[in-house]
């Protein structure tokens, strides 16, 4: 009976804990929320409340009407999505040929791409923006990659160098590594190309993973913020990200 | 004849094989040579010049490396990230455990608490950043507002050098450890009940069902967070740039910021690839010792 008693009390304190650390969570979100429709005034007034006495969407026309944060968001959303698009295509090409496929060198090639995961991207930021900044035949560059900016300030800046990431190839590959030989055999015995085996076999197979890669894909390139503000510095090619610091902040 | 015949034709066969392997594996091996590879030669040789984009690079040795190591602000940086480092990893894996433990159960409800720690990785690092530069605000913030409750004055956070990389730690754990504690929980699936039944019957105590059942049986998973909380806390740097740019008093300056600033603010590309050149080895060595670490531990 007692001990009854004490499970139930364990269990008790338990959500009240669940419910505490879900508090330090999302309060911080939902304060966010009901500040950004306070007035200036009620903000310095009695900051830390989450009713506003004056609603007020006079704070979300400012950033529109300030900078072109619709723009920012374009950008932020079209950077995202190629990037999704590109790292599922040629992730889930590749991952099924590293699983599938027996190709002389295949091995190598596989254990390259993956210990490139382990490289800082800082240590190559530097070069990879002078390789965009002096492509060949690319944004008013001649043959030897001088004259104009090359990728710089383009949407290619960010959508080549991020087209397909070990990451994309690795996780690809271990999904089709689940998936059984015999299907691209009775395909081959029947006069199917190599690219309709994994169009049409093996790549609806793998949706579920594709998707978890896609959401992936989009939360990284929607969070980007660094390397979009290296190689992006007009206002127009400005995603969400690097468009948020520009609000000042009273201080 | 026959026999012959056969053989070159499987000649053929595993030719177009290797066609075709190379053409679909093309596009990632391309980039890599391209934008991982080729900047990784680059960037050790441009740090042995003085490149500025603007003039033709001159060669000057190992005069980068050598500024380095007098470099105040370089040992400044550094000093800081290893602070950062030191705060952030252990903090992470302590909070992403605690909480993957604390939500491993059968419980009401428990979906729905997994939600909500996650919720701040949702959340992007600058829009994170914002909300915690009001948060931290000494006067009008949500943190110091709670601590008054209590009767505690909290200190001016951001603007006093002695709470600012705490403060960015904070906001760091805060934002991170939900991604963490989700990789933990699936670690924690995977250890068989059969061992906790032991454990159990055998009398052993929570601490010692932890110590010697839990911890061994995730020592993979530790290993997993541990190196990418130790990669991703040597390169801090959208914390810093959005909370404290640096400040106050170079108080949160790191290592990945000052490449910044040398290397897109100030055109020194040869120095800035210097320092990160020995950034690339400080996290090299700190990756070995880890997986040595955890390999004595397994």
């Amino acid at each position: 009976m007692k001990s009854k008693k004490m499970k139930k009390a364990k269990s008790v304190l338990w959500y009240i804990g669940a419910i505490l650390i879900s508090l330090a969570t999302v309060y911080p979100f939902l304060w966010m929320v009901a500040t950004s429709f306070k007035p200036e005034a009620e903000i310095y007034q009695n900051s830390l409340s989450l009713i506003s006495s004056a609603f007020s969407w006079k704070n979300y026309r400012t950033v529109f009407e300030t900078m072109p944060f619709g723009r920012y968001f374009l950008n932020s959303f079209i950077l995202a999505a190629s990037g999704v698009i590109t790292n599922l295509f040629f992730g889930a090409l590749a991952g099924y040929a590293f699983a599938k496929l027996k190709f002389s060198g295949r091995k190598v090639t596989f254990s390259i791409l993956l210990t490139s995961m382990m490289i800082p991207s800082v240590a190559t930021m530097i070069p990879q923006f002078l390789i965009l900044k002096f492509f060949p035949l690319v944004g008013g560059n001649n043959i030897l990659g001088q004259g104009g900016n090359g990728f710089i300030n383009s949407y290619g800046a960010i959508i080549i160098p991020g087209a397909v990431g070990a990451f994309a190839v690795f996780f690809m590959k271990q999904f089709f590594e689940t998936l059984p030989d015999e299907l691209a055999e009775a395909a081959r015995l029947d006069g199917c190309g190599e690219l309709r085996i994994f169009t049409s076999i093996y790549f609806p197979l793998i949706r579920p993973a594709a998707v978890t890669l896609a959401i992936m894909t989009f939360q990284s390139g929607w969070n980007n913020f660094m390397w979009p503000m290296i190689v992006l510095n007009s206002e127009k090619n400005e995603d969400h990200s690097g468009g948020a610091c520009h609000v000042p902040v009273p201080v | 004849m026959a026999k012959r015949g056969k053989n070159t034709g499987g000649k053929r066969i595993a030719q177009r094989m290797n066609v075709i392997g190379w053409t679909f594996t093309a596009p990632p091996v391309v980039l890599f040579l391209i934008f991982t590879f080729l900047p990784i030669l680059m960037a050790v040789l441009i740090s042995f010049t003085n490149y500025d984009i603007i003039n033709a690079p001159k060669f000057v040795g190992l005069a980068n490396y050598r500024k380095l190591l007098k470099d105040e602000f370089f040992w400044i940086s550094l000093k800081n990230t290893c602070v950062y480092t030191l705060m952030y990893v252990p903090g992470g894996l302590i909070l992403s455990l605690s909480a993957a433990l604390f939500l491993n159960q059968n419980k009401k409800f428990v979906s729905v608490f997994r939600t909500l720690f996650y919720l701040p990785v949702l959340s992007s690092t600058v829009a994170t950043a914002t909300l915690w530069f009001w948060i931290l605000n000494p006067q009008l913030g949500l943190l110091n507002g709670v601590l008054k409750l209590f009767g505690i004055t909290g200190p001016a956070w951001l603007y006093d050098s002695k709470w600012a990389m705490i403060a960015v730690v904070m906001m760091s754990l805060w934002a991170g450890f939900g991604s963490n504690m989700m990789i933990f929980l699936a670690g924690l699936k995977g250890v068989p009940g059969t061992l906790y039944e032991v454990a159990k019957v055998e009398g052993a105590t929570r601490w010692q069902t932890f110590r010697y059942v839990t911890w061994p049986s995730i020592s993979k998973t530790t290993f997993l967070v541990s190196t990418m909380l130790l990669i991703s806390s040597f390169q801090v740097f959208d914390q810093a740039f959005v909370l404290t740019k640096g400040g106050p008093g170079n108080a949160t300056i790191t290592l990945v910021y000052y490449i910044y600033n040398n290397g897109f603010n100030n055109l020194k590309m040869g120095y800035a690839s210097s320092i990160s050149i020995v950034l690339f080895l400080i996290i090299l060595v700190f990756s070995i010792l880890n997986s040595k670490l955890n390999k004595a531990d397994i």
